[in-house]
């Protein structure tokens, strides 16, 4: 078990490693994170920036410190809270209302919204709409800024942030990982986090442990800024998205594609699909259509078998932690972090019950499990 | 094995259009490309977006037209009479059976790559006033041409303030410049041209204004006109019709020069415009005498990728002029509030001071981005200042916002990696991208996430059974 003043070493500078170390520096530990690019490079930096996850067992922590994240980071993330979903049906509607009971389970509160209550609160979103909720709960923030906090707030800890560094093999003796092996030299370690994002199954190998996770390629659009509306994060049930506080709207949903799992580099290709996904912006905002849409950009995001993450401190080597987040990671990173940094000072996670995030749910896995989904690549092509 | 419905194995149906060779630019060298495809027998379209729609000339792209447009350019089919009028070449293309389309912005292409395999072959999305396609290729000719080089002064976001390639579009091709007493900016052949492009064409050019202590021998020449050697733009000065009077810092630290004008031409120097080659992914090079980042090219234009060529400006031109001298100057002599990026008003002291933007409200001590030892990465600093994220796409800043990185860090301005370019290449409306049809099933298989029930299973409905 590391102790404070011990050293530990996290590999991956996305959401979800940078909040690691960061609250183990807030405990005193010596952190130093290993990334093979810059930091929030991968899907950290590039996703929807939504902060959302009432099935998680991780939203009740998630929900209690995006309010107090820039004030702890430092730095501003963008944070704003509430959520706007908007139905085109009457049966999307039900569903909207199911939503809103199981959030009351939390404690949370969430209201539905009528037509002309919706059309008040997103102008541009047109009077057509069969209504929305609204949910005094979950948010939204700047993945881009909120990962950058992280790294500037671990290194006011002291903590060391070394980018373009692969890491390559871990040292291990007497059941533990001693050292982490990288382009940068070897970096002994008390603990080890594994946070490679899709490629943590990979690295969970070199420790001799099976973790299923596999990579797809998802996209994502943005257009000019426009004036700025009362509520920012509004989903329809076709996209998932934001107003940033400059305006822009920034929105993805749609087809994604699977990728081998073996790591493909740094490629990160977009497509044609940026018209599709213009054609549903312009749909649900009729009044935002003559927006003009400045990027488009691709992210490689991490899926587990069901969905769900694994965030577990390995039976062995056992001062090993390894968390892949299962596609909804970005907002539930200041809780997972938390969650990391106890199983590496204490083993376990006080605040939540992680026992659904567990890797033997996944023990009786076939080995081809990949193609049972028919989560392969679009040619067809296996998955070796 | 089936596939994943709701991934994007079908989500691309094979283009209408298909062509064995695709110019992108119908300049001199796009032409001659085009036709030399023809005579050998191959299906080829030429692609040039001039004449532009009115709104993107309104938004300085592709070229920096600074707001003096006169009204003709409103009346676009007008304007392709008159392009087709300029442009023999055009004539002989039509002749030889090329689908010429006038109008029509190349902004996207896409190859199919390992993470990248649902396209049915290689693709390009097009775009006119009324609507957005793909169109299928085998090869691409990118002969796009150069873009403006800007360079940043207070007031340079004023109406008036156009560069050398827009000014001699709106003059030449369109016949719609709507400016007459010019000062240019710029010391070398470019500047030279400018002026001899604005006298030719009866337009008075007020002043030149030139870093460099002495003017070259071809504007010395230049009779009845101002000279400002050893200058920079300090400041435009104007309202709302524009530019009324440039203002010219003394770098050797003088009294500042008032030029009455109604436009400043920067003519510093031309940027090729590489966009294209840059998305797919062709390997690039730093070349300051060429123009700065352009492709890696073999003798015959071909890039690293096979079917890809560049010719013309796009793959560089020739500068004589020293862009990081120019920015020292002009950082120096305007000072940190100039602004480096228009569309996001960061401040040159904003981009180095890497500040979050103002609309953050009173923001935390500046601090460099955590990279210690690499050089300055342009895409990072731009995710957090929002310098180059702005309606122009970064046009307006992008070789500013790398000169001042550059020069902030005591480095070349090679070392500074080229900032990523992004499609759509052409900031075009949601409604005009959108495609008219989608692929079957497109619409039923769409989910706003992945579909995976499990992964929306409340946590507390999940049986953890006996590791419990
Ligand atoms: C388009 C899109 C939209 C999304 N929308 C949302 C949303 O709205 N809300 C939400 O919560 N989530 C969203 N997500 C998912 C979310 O982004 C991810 O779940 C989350 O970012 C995962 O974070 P991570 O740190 O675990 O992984 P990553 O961000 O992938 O980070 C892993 C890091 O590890 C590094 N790494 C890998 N291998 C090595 C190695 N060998 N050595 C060193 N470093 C290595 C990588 O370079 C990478 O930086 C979205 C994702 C995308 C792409």
């Amino acid at each position: 078990m590391a102790v404070p003043g011990g050293d530990v070493v996290v590999i991956g500078g996305g959401a979800t490693g940078l909040s690691a170390a960061w609250w183990l520096a807030r405990e005193g530990l010596r952190v130093v994170v290993l990334e093979r690019g810059l930091v929030g490079w991968e899907a950290s930096g590039r996703n929807g920036g939504g902060c959302t996850h009432p099935f998680s067992p991780l939203f009740r922590e998630e929900q209690r410190l995006w309010p107090q994240m820039d004030d702890l980071l430092g730095h501003p993330t963008e944070w704003r809270p509430n959520r706007i979903v908007m139905a085109d049906t009457e049966s999307e509607l039900a569903e909207m209302e199911a939503d809103c009971r199981a959030a009351a389970r939390d404690g949370f509160h969430a209201e539905m919204l009528t037509p002309q209550q919706l059309h008040e609160l997103v102008p541009i979103a047109g009077p057509d709409k069969a209504g929305g909720a609204f949910w005094h709960f979950g948010g939204h923030a700047n993945p881009q800024r909120t990962v950058q906090a992280y790294a500037w707030a671990i290194q006011a800890l002291g903590g060391r942030i070394v980018q373009h560094t692969d890491v390559t093999g871990f040292e291990l003796s007497g059941g533990r990982v001693t050292a982490v092996v990288s382009a940068a030299g070897t970096f002994g370690c008390d603990a080890v986090v594994v946070a490679a994002g899709p490629q943590t199954g990979v690295l969970a190998g070199w420790l001799g442990v099976h973790l299923p996770v596999t990579p797809a390629r998802a996209e994502i659009i943005v257009t000019e800024p426009l004036p700025l509306m009362a509520h920012g994060g509004i989903n329809s049930t076709e996209l998932y998205g934001r107003q940033t506080l400059r305006g822009n709207l920034v929105y993805g949903g749609g087809p994604h594609e699977w990728l081998p799992p073996a790591d493909l580099g740094r490629d990160r290709p977009t497509t044609p699909l940026v018209r599709n996904l213009a054609k549903r912006l312009a749909r649900m905002f009729p009044g935002a259509a003559h927006a003009r849409v400045l990027r488009h950009w691709a992210g490689v995001i991490e899926n587990t078998p069901d969905g769900r993450p694994v965030i577990e401190r390995l039976p062995e080597p056992d001062n090993a932690v390894v968390a892949t987040m299962s596609s909804v990671g970005f907002g539930l990173s200041p809780a997972t972090g938390h969650a990391i940094c106890d199983l590496v000072l204490r083993g376990r996670c006080d605040f939540a019950d992680l026992r659904s995030l567990r890797l033997a749910r996944f023990a009786n896995l076939p080995a081809d499990w990949r193609e049972r989904r028919g989560w392969v690549p679009p040619d067809g092509t296996g998955t070796a | 094995m089936k596939l994943d419905a709701t991934s994007n194995a079908a989500s691309f149906a094979p283009p209408s259009e298909r062509y064995d060779v695709a110019v992108v630019g119908a300049g001199t060298a796009g032409c001659a490309e085009a036709l030399a495809a023809a005579r050998r027998g191959a299906r080829v379209l030429l692609a040039d977006e001039n004449p532009l729609a009115a709104g993107l000339i309104g938004l300085d792209v592709p070229l920096r037209y600074g707001g003096r447009a006169t009204s003709a350019v409103q009346t676009p089919a007008r304007m392709v009479e008159r392009i087709a009028a300029a442009t023999p070449l055009l004539a002989e293309a039509f002749d030889a059976g090329i689908d010429v389309r006038l109008g029509t912005c190349v902004w996207g292409a896409w190859l199919p790559a390992p993470a990248s395999r649902a396209l049915p072959g290689r693709l390009l999305g097009l775009a006119d006033e009324t609507g957005s396609w793909l169109a299928g290729f085998d090869e691409l000719v990118v002969a796009a041409g150069a873009r403006d080089l800007a360079i940043g002064f207070a007031g340079a976001e004023l109406p008036g303030v156009v560069g050398a390639c827009g000014f001699a579009s709106l003059l030449q091709r369109y016949g719609a410049f709507a400016g007459r007493v010019l000062t240019v900016i710029g010391g070398g052949a470019l500047a030279a041209d400018c002026v001899a492009l604005a006298r030719a064409n009866g337009l008075r050019v007020a002043a030149v204004v030139d870093l460099a202590a002495a003017p070259s021998a071809a504007l010395a020449a230049v009779e009845d006109m101002r000279m400002l050697s050893g200058h920079v733009p300090l400041r435009a000065v104007g309202g709302a019709d524009g530019v009324s009077a440039l203002v010219a810092a003394d770098v050797a630290g003088g009294e500042p020069k008032t030029i009455a004008c109604d436009t400043v031409v920067l003519a510093v120097g031309v940027v090729p415009m590489v966009e294209i080659p840059a998305v797919l992914g062709c390997r690039m090079t730093f070349d300051a005498g060429r123009g700065g980042h352009v492709p890696v090219l073999s003798a015959d234009g071909r890039s690293s990728l096979d079917m890809v060529r560049v010719v013309g400006d796009a793959a560089g031109v020739a500068c004589d002029q020293d862009m990081l001298a120019w920015m020292q100057a002009l950082h120096a002599t305007g000072g940190a509030e100039v602004p480096a990026c228009l569309c996001e008003e960061v401040s040159r002291g904003d981009l180095l001071g890497v500040r979050p933007p103002r609309y953050l409200g009173a923001g935390p001590a500046p601090q460099p981005p955590v990279d210690p030892g690499g050089a300055p990465n342009p895409d990072h600093i731009k995710r957090l200042t929002r310098a180059g994220m702005g309606v122009c796409q970064g046009r307006r800043c992008r070789e500013q916002v790398a000169a001042l990185l550059a020069l902030d860090s005591g480095r070349p301005a090679g070392a500074i990696p080229l900032a990523s370019y992004r499609m759509p290449l052409r900031p075009l409306p949601l409604h005009l991208l959108a495609p008219a049809e989608e692929p079957e099933g497109m619409q039923e298989n769409w989910r706003i996430w992945f579909d995976i029930p499990s992964m929306f299973t409340d946590h507390r409905d999940i049986p953890v059974g006996d590791e419990a």
